[in-house]
């Protein structure tokens, strides 16, 4: 066996890959990151947390506006978007450099710069030095996915990095895609006052949700003034010097949107090229590597985990992935793959959506016998003291082995709650165990307590 | 502290199991895992593994006795306890008439003896006794590993039913009370060994090695392997795709043969004789494979679909395994070329090969084909013709084997098989039979090559 610098050399520090760093550290393997932009990844710099900033400061502007209820005069002007934008930069920059400190405290060679194979073994940094590993783990992400007609320019037409990096907000947005991304930027810049329009092509704004709680979405949308069109798809894009006029078409008919910014989320594109995975075998499938068990491409000691991969781009996916890689490189046994009915899902806005496993509609087209029990968080008495009563937690289950399938929390802390259940089907306790597992009241937890009772046909509060 | 070793439910569905053989006797030392007895049930005979350490204190059930479901067959614990008790609750449990747990008494002392007597005759009210005690205890000491009590461990802990012993996801419960699986047979992969749906959905019921119990000694190991799912890329994705194009749309058939070895093997000698290194045998194979072929042209040919191809050059590959899987590197224009000049070719191929730096041109295009197993003892085999090829030749081991000379003397002679595929598209079963003659008698009388 040949020597190699590293037992695990990882490309993109990411929560993929600088995740699966540390497990390998702490498994006993030499490793390195490599990394060509800040630790963290997209996740972190331009993704999941500045977004999370922003909408902290956005739920900030609703919870000040619902004084005004009780008598207080609500002043908003002096309210400075560039002033918010830098906390949302500052919490970015914290977390990467604690995710830095992180990889030093863990004995993680951290190499700046571009990683490209030379060999299954070898990759070679900015053409300068080669790093070689026993074993190579792919975690270079994704990117906003363009299309043609529709190209980013980051000024008129952006994607969802373009749009976290700027300073001053646009009066109208348009938005393409009311997937995750989308819904949590409408909220967003709805609070902050640009007059947001969504247009989706599919017949529902998050899609992927169950249609039950994507209805709670809608309600709350609608009442924030911000415009959703599903079913809807965009024909064509005519950029003038300051604006983008959008043509979109639904049934038929055509209609022309003008806007000062068009944010493009329609998905995500896999970062595969140009990292020499074609010199070394490794195999894509539009672009997504593909992988085995342990995700293990087919070349020998070649994993790949997270965007580059096809299952869900999701952070959290990323970084259960890139342990799995590396605890089976270290030799240890850990579950083949991730059980994808037991991801969770996330979606940021006011109210949250919080969900993993089947939805109603996946239920019905696999064709799996199920029966759901939904409980209002309205009947959990806490919601209506904190006014958050719209939402509600609907459990998916086999209606003969009483599985739970699916898990579905909409409503104030619902991306939370969510945890509850996703728990119980980890461990695949059944809605019973649940139903008289004792909740301290008030919660809203009960309405997951409560729910689960529906299931078993005892509810209290409904 | 000594415990009552049950007979357990070794099939799904026993009842009642007869104990063939003890692999131990009274005094002997047990680990975890090891057999005490051969069990017969009502489908076959498995090894009963104990799920505990300890030592034998009693046979209670001796060979070619019968025992139901949950009834003591021993009792272990440490070396010189006092199992009176035991022993006598053990004898209790015998008395139920339906089965005849203890056959003889010769090992049993007198005392034992008159203590079962006297059970005896209240056997009618014992037996209703034996019911509810023989099912709390029907599961202990459970056989899933890691749950059993261990000897010494909190005497004052009743033992329980299964389900709140065994370690499983309410789940679990459920299906394997649906299917009714007894969980004490299921071993459970969830965390810290507990029974999840998985393991329940992948029971098949013993034997098979599940809990602790086995009917081979590997299953013993009590880690079976988990099925891995390997990405198909790369040459192992283009051997099934050339192959399996070959395979179907070719119309194989197969030819068999014998060969006598001596002539090969003494010419290689001849050749090899102060050589540093030394030629192949499989430069040889070649080397006769590219004369017949070059007497019957019509085997070095190739199937284009509404035409044949008769090559003009002999281009031989021969299969090479390079541990991540087969590779044809290809020697070129065998025909006009001594086995000297093929067997450096070849090489530096197979060199090349290992190091898989071939590049295409060095493997493709092969108009005949050689693959050799002699050296894993296969005897023979049929191998898949490679295309643009149409007749690949396998060869087998070389063996000393009998042989009946014309005369009717029969002799020891070194043999080799090989079986010649051919694809019928292009070689009629003559004209591939007249190649392997001539290839056989080449090989067997080398002076025919001047012929």
């Amino acid at each position: 066996m040949a020597d190699y610098d590293y037992d695990v050399v990882v490309l993109g520090a990411g929560p993929g890959g600088y995740v699966a760093a540390i497990r390998a550290s702490q498994l006993g393997l030499k490793s390195a990151v490599i990394e060509k932009e800040a630790p963290g990844g997209v996740c972190l710099n331009w993704g999941c947390i500045p977004s999370k900033a922003l909408i902290h400061q956005a739920e900030t502007v609703h919870a000040v506006k619902g004084l005004e209820a009780v008598g207080a005069r609500v002043d908003l002007s002096g309210l400075d978007y560039e002033r918010v934008h830098g906390k949302s930069r500052d919490a970015a920059s914290k977390l990467s450099r604690g995710v830095q400190a992180l990889l030093k405290k863990n004995k993680v060679d951290y190499i700046e710069g571009t990683g490209v194979f030379a060999a299954p073994h070898e990759v070679e940094v900015d053409a300068k030095r080669t790093v070689s590993g026993a074993n190579v783990l792919i975690a270079t992400g994704s990117r906003s996915r363009e299309i043609p007609g529709f190209e980013f320019d980051g000024k008129l037409v952006v994607d969802s990095r373009q749009i976290l990096g700027i300073t001053r907000l646009p009066k109208k947005l348009l938005i393409l895609g009311a997937g995750a991304i989308g819904m949590e930027f409408a909220y967003v810049m709805n609070a902050f006052g640009v007059e947001v329009t969504v247009i989706e092509m599919l017949d529902q704004i998050l899609p992927l949700e169950d249609s039950e709680a994507v209805a709670v979405v809608e309600k709350a949308f609608k009442r924030y003034g911000i415009t959703m069109q599903t079913g809807t798809r965009a024909v064509k894009l005519d950029r003038t010097a300051k604006t983008v006029k959008l043509t979109i078409e639904k049934d038929g008919a055509q209609e022309v949107l003008s806007a000062d910014m068009l944010l493009v989320a329609v998905g995500r594109a896999p970062n595969t090229e140009g990292i020499g995975l074609e010199k070394i075998g490794v195999r894509t499938d539009r672009g997504f590597i593909e992988v085995g068990d342990y995700y293990q491409t087919a070349v020998q000691g070649v994993y790949a985990i997270g965007d580059v991969t096809a299952s869900p781009l999701l952070a959290h996916v990323a970084s259960k992935e890139g342990e799995i890689a590396v605890e089976h490189m270290a030799g240890h046994h850990p579950e083949k793959r991730i059980d994808p009915a037991a991801i969770p899902s996330a979606v940021y806005c006011e109210p949250q959506v919080g969900s993993f496993g089947l939805t109603e509609k996946r239920a019905r087209e696999n064709g799996v016998a199920y029966e759901t029990a939904v409980f209002p968080y309205r009947g959990a008495g806490k919601s209506v003291a904190v006014e958050k009563s719209d939402g509600l937690v609907k459990i998916v289950f086999d209606p003969a082995t009483r599985e739970i399938l699916g898990g579905h929390a909409v409503g104030a802390n619902a991306t939370e709650i969510i945890h509850e259940l996703l728990l119980a089907k980890k461990a695949e306790l059944l809605p019973e165990d649940i139903a008289t597992m004792v909740h301290a009241h008030p919660t809203l937890s009960e309405a997951v307590m409560e729910g689960a009772r529906v299931a078993e046909g005892w509810a209290i509060h409904y | 502290m000594a415990e009552k070793i049950p007979m357990t439910a070794l099939s799904p569905t026993m009842e009642e199991g007869t104990i063939v053989s003890w692999s131990v006797k009274e005094g002997d030392t047990v680990s975890s895992g090891d057999v005490l007895c051969e069990v017969e049930t009502d489908k076959t005979s498995v090894e009963y593994e104990s799920a505990v350490d300890g030592t034998i204190l009693k046979i209670v059930v001796e060979a070619g006795g019968s025992a139901a479901v949950g009834r003591t067959i021993a009792i272990m614990g440490e070396a010189g306890e006092d199992i009176a008790d035991l022993v006598a609750s053990a004898q209790q449990e015998g008395s139920d008439g339906s089965s005849a747990a203890v056959p003889s008494g010769e090992k049993t002392s007198a005392e034992e003896q008159s203590e079962r007597s006297k059970e005896h005759q209240s056997s009618g009210k014992s037996a209703e006794k034996k019911e509810s005690s023989g099912s709390a205890q029907s599961d202990a000491p459970a056989l899933a590993p890691g749950v059993a009590k261990k000897p010494g461990e909190s005497p004052g802990e009743a033992p329980k039913v299964g389900g709140s012993r065994i370690k499983a996801s309410p789940l679990a419960v459920k299906l394997a009370a649906e299917r009714n699986i007894n969980l004490s047979l299921v071993t459970g992969t969830g965390t810290g060994g507990r029974i999840v749906k998985e393991d329940i959905e992948n029971f098949r019921g013993v034997p098979g090695g599940a809990g602790s119990v086995s009917t081979s000694g590997a299953a013993g190991a009590g880690v079976l392997m988990a099925d891995e799912t390997i990405p198909v890329a790369g040459k192992r994705a283009v051997i099934a795709r050339r192959l399996s194009e070959s395979k179907f749309s070719a119309p194989h058939y197969y030819l068999k043969t014998s060969v006598e070895m001596a002539a090969v093997v003494a010419a290689r000698k001849m050749l090899n004789e102060g050589r540093q290194t030394k030629v192949s045998l499989n430069a040889f194979f070649i080397k006769f494979a590219a004369e017949a072929l070059k007497r019957h042209r019509e085997v070095n040919a190739s199937w284009q679909g509404d035409s044949i191809v008769q090559f003009g050059s002999i281009d031989i590959g021969l299969a090479v395994d390079v541990g991540t899987g087969l590779i044809t590197p290809v020697v070129r224009n065998c025909g006009n070329r001594g086995v000297e000049e093929i067997d450096e070719d070849l090489v530096q191929l197979i060199e090349k090969a290992r190091a898989g730096s071939l590049k295409p041109e060095e493997y493709t295009g092969a108009t005949f084909t050689i693959s050799n197993l002699g050296s894993f003892g296969v005897e023979e085999f049929t191998a898949i013709i490679n295309p643009p090829g149409s007749a690949i030749l396998a060869l087998g081991a070389t063996k000393a084997t009998p042989v009946v000379r014309t005369n009717g003397s029969i002799e020891v002679a070194q043999i080799m098989k090989m079986t010649l595929s051919c694809d019928h598209r292009v070689i009629d079963g003559a004209a591939g039979g007249r190649f392997l003659y001539e290839l056989q008698q080449l090989m067997e009388n080398p002076a025919r090559l001047l012929f």
